[in-house]
């Protein structure tokens, strides 16, 4: 009798969510276009830096210098002036994005011995772009004051670098675990709480609650279409991932749809809590923005690093859900390893499960009542 | 115009008697620009670091304190165990891992050269190639001053002025560096602009594609449509407090901004708040636009959030446009957000004149008008 019920209660939810176009298109547009833009747009590397230099008595030496910021597929030299003055405008501009200023009688001092002066400026507006140019800059000039002198007797310090679990540095490698966490926010949490209070403010969540359906069959049917949403649009994401930007998963596929589930059980309590406490869907969707949207984008490693975020920031990042997931997901999608490394994470998430799934069965009981 | 204000006053009323959407006009905006400034920033700051020192000479014990020193990296843990430094790049716990080798000293002594290896968690955010950068640097310095204590000739990044000697035979290059516009090289001064903006168009675009899609829900639309109003007193009505409000958020967000974060303002504010009213069009008119696409709060809101972020993701405010793919750098040309951010930038850190920023201004002129009309048109079409 009840199943046949809570069978009747899916379908409605059903065509609810079928029905509302716009809402779906966003849902399942949204992960596709996100993996499409955090994977081409969102990067920090530097190159191609738009470069002016600013030669006031060129000679052989400073055609020399000013020849090798060419050749290098770091630098872009937009603009060569001969005085110092007109550079102002073009920073101001953005047009370049830093300048090499070589003294007039460099090539002299150079073959006399004397220090022969450079000023590097840098437009840091944008401190990362400063500090890289610099170095990028600098690294130029000391390859060319050794090769000149040939009895150097500067120190090198020859780093060779290795890029771990990422070599390529890929931007979408990082990104689509960070997805996964929060396309499932979204649907799990803010979904769900704007659902269940759409039903409390438009007076049918009495009906539903006369009719022969227990309080927890009410919640599996509001929840289950975007439980199915949710897990198709993951699915879609790391697909696309696939497909498009060659996003390795080297791990279990088992354990990561295991963790997807943990996490999902505790976006979904949290969004259940969240419709138990409110009464209208706009407080909801407030509580569910502020609540778990924007920590997770914020506030789980998924862009921004943690670390170089003030005490009171990590701290509170330790209580976002999606904060471990995205650790977890790309700890499986990326190095490939198990639980053994893992275990710290998955607990932390599976206490964050049973606790708010214990509140959030117990408030939702309370408002019934 | 009697009616406009009218009509004005009650939209003011409303904004002011929610006490949801006060919260949200209000408080809100000093929140969000506190976390995003600390939050939504590449600075590389406390990034955990492990050194393995197989060295343990002065020369290397140096280079780990120049790390420790620098303010970008953090020591978590120190061993003579290659082991134990992959282990926390696997955990996670460790983002850069510095191996310095048994040779490390007599190298430098005797060959004046000597490899160190950087093992770098590219897993971490996507500010890996920062921090390579960031490790790369404090290499470069040591070794320029390595250079000058056992040899005091050479390159040197020179802070003080000393009187120059001729050494004849070598070449020598003393070079300076000047960061331009923040010398501190303080993120905040970069993020607070481009957050104001964010702040502006959120007000701007949700605001409004909420307050008419309310009007919808509640079929109050209907009455509204009946009265003599027309359709442009109406949106004329509805916008125009907003865009008060938007220009008011702006205001606070410049004096926390100001009292704050430090945040320099070297160009004329009256430009920046001029532009602001320009784009605060551009955003108002996207969010009516939006309300001509929906029929509920929300799917407003749904549709506001996907568009804005989008938007502010492609707008150049967390990460530089030049470091985008060259197709999206394209892309992002038509994007409002995109321009106005430049302009608070530019404005606000660089001190650009009118004529410094004329590209982007017209082209958010141009916006302004041409996704008014359009949105007005969209409008009358969908609700006549």
């Amino acid at each position: 009798m009840t199943t046949k019920a809570l069978g009747g209660l899916l379908r409605k939810e059903i065509y609810h969510v079928l029905r509302d176009r716009r809402t779906l298109a966003v849902i399942t547009l949204m992960p596709i276009v996100q993996v499409i833009i955090f994977g081409y747009a969102i990067r920090t590397d530097v190159d191609h830096v738009r470069l002016a230099i600013v030669d006031p008595a060129p000679d052989a030496a400073t055609l020399e210098l000013r020849s090798r910021f060419g050749a290098t597929d770091t630098f872009r030299v937009t603009a060569t002036l001969p005085a110092a003055h007109d550079l102002e405008p073009l920073f101001r501009r953005g047009l370049v994005q830093g300048a090499v200023l070589i003294e007039p009688g460099f090539g002299d001092n150079l073959g006399r011995g004397l220090p022969a002066d450079v000023l590097i400026v840098t437009d840091a507006t944008e401190p990362n772009t400063g500090s890289v140019v610099q170095a990028y800059v600098l690294q130029v000039i000391q390859a060319y004051e050794r090769e000149r002198g040939a009895t150097s007797s500067a120190v090198r310090l020859v780093p060779s670098v290795r890029m771990r679990f990422n070599p390529t540095r890929e931007s979408s490698n990082l990104f689509v675990p960070g997805l996964m966490a929060f396309v499932l926010t979204i649907i799990s949490s803010l979904m769900t709480a704007i659902t269940i209070t759409r039903e409390k403010e438009t007076g049918t969540m009495e009906t539903l609650l006369v009719s022969p359906l227990r309080p927890w069959q009410i919640i599996v049917g509001k929840v289950a279409p975007y439980l199915a949403i949710g897990f198709v649009s993951v699915l879609g994401v790391i697909v696309e991932a696939r497909l498009v930007f060659n996003v390795p998963l080297r791990g279990s596929l088992v354990l990561l749809l295991a963790e997807g589930l943990l996490f999902i059980l505790v976006s979904l309590s949290l969004g259940i809590l969240i419709s138990a406490r409110t009464s209208s869907q706009r407080v909801a969707m407030m509580g569910a923005m502020v609540g778990t949207m924007l920590p997770t984008m914020l506030l789980s490693g998924f862009i921004f690093p943690i670390e170089s975020m003030p005490w009171p920031l990590r701290a509170i990042s330790n209580t976002v859900p999606a904060r471990w997931f995205v650790v977890v997901a790309r700890a499986i999608m990326l190095k490939g390893i198990g639980l053994s490394y893992l275990w710290r994470e998955t607990l932390v998430l599976a206490v964050m499960a049973s606790v708010l799934l214990v509140l959030s069965t117990r408030s939702f009981r309370e408002r019934l009542e | 115009m009697r009616r406009i204000l009218f009509l004005a006053r009650a939209e003011v009323l409303h904004i002011v008697r929610d006490r949801a959407t006060l919260a949200q006009v209000l408080v809100l905006p000093i929140l969000q620009l506190f976390v995003l400034s600390n939050a939504a920033t590449f600075e590389i700051r406390n990034t955990p670091m492990y050194v393995v020192d197989f060295d343990r000479t002065s020369a290397s014990r140096q280079l780990v304190a120049r790390f420790d020193a620098s303010g970008h990296f953090r020591i978590v843990g120190q061993s003579a165990s290659l082991d134990a430094a992959d282990e926390g790049l696997l955990r996670g716990d460790v983002t850069l891992a510095l191996i310095i080798p048994h040779d490390f000293e007599s190298s430098v002594v005797r060959q004046r050269s000597a490899g160190v290896q950087l093992a770098v968690n590219a897993e971490k955010g996507s500010a890996a190639g920062i921090v390579q950068s960031y490790a790369m640097q404090i290499l470069n310095t040591y070794a320029a001053e390595l250079g000058t204590t056992f040899h005091p000739s050479m390159i040197s990044v020179r802070s003080g002025d000393a009187e120059p000697v001729p050494l004849p035979g070598r070449a020598r290059i003393d070079v300076q560096v000047r960061h331009w516009y923040n010398e501190t090289l303080d993120y905040q001064h970069y993020m607070v602009p481009g957050l104001l903006v964010a702040l502006v168009t959120m007000i701007g675009t949700l605001l409004s594609a909420q307050n008419i899609a309310r009007e919808k829900e509640l079929g109050t639309l209907e009455q509204l449509n009946v009265t003599p109003l027309t359709r442009g007193q109406f949106i004329a009505a509805k916008l125009l407090p907003l865009w008060v409000l938007g220009l008011v958020d702006l205001g606070i967000g410049l004096v926390v901004g100001r009292a704050v974060f430090g945040v320099p303002m070297r160009g004329s504010l009256l430009l920046l708040l001029g532009t602001a009213g320009i784009y605060l069009i551009v955003a108002l008119s996207i969010g009516l636009w939006i309300s001509t696409l929906v029929e509920t709060q929300q799917q407003a809101m749904f549709v506001t959030f996907f568009i804005v972020n989008i938007y502010l993701l492609m707008s150049g405010l967390f990460t530089p446009i030049d470091s985008m793919a060259d197709w999206v750098q394209v892309v992002s040309l038509v994007n409002p957000v995109r321009h106005f951010v430049t302009i608070a930038r530019a404005l606000l850190v660089r001190g650009a004149s009118l004529q410094d920023i004329q590209t982007p201004f017209a082209i958010l002129a141009v916006s302004a008008v041409a996704l008014l009309a359009l949105a007005i048109r969209q409008y009358s079409k969908r609700t006549a």
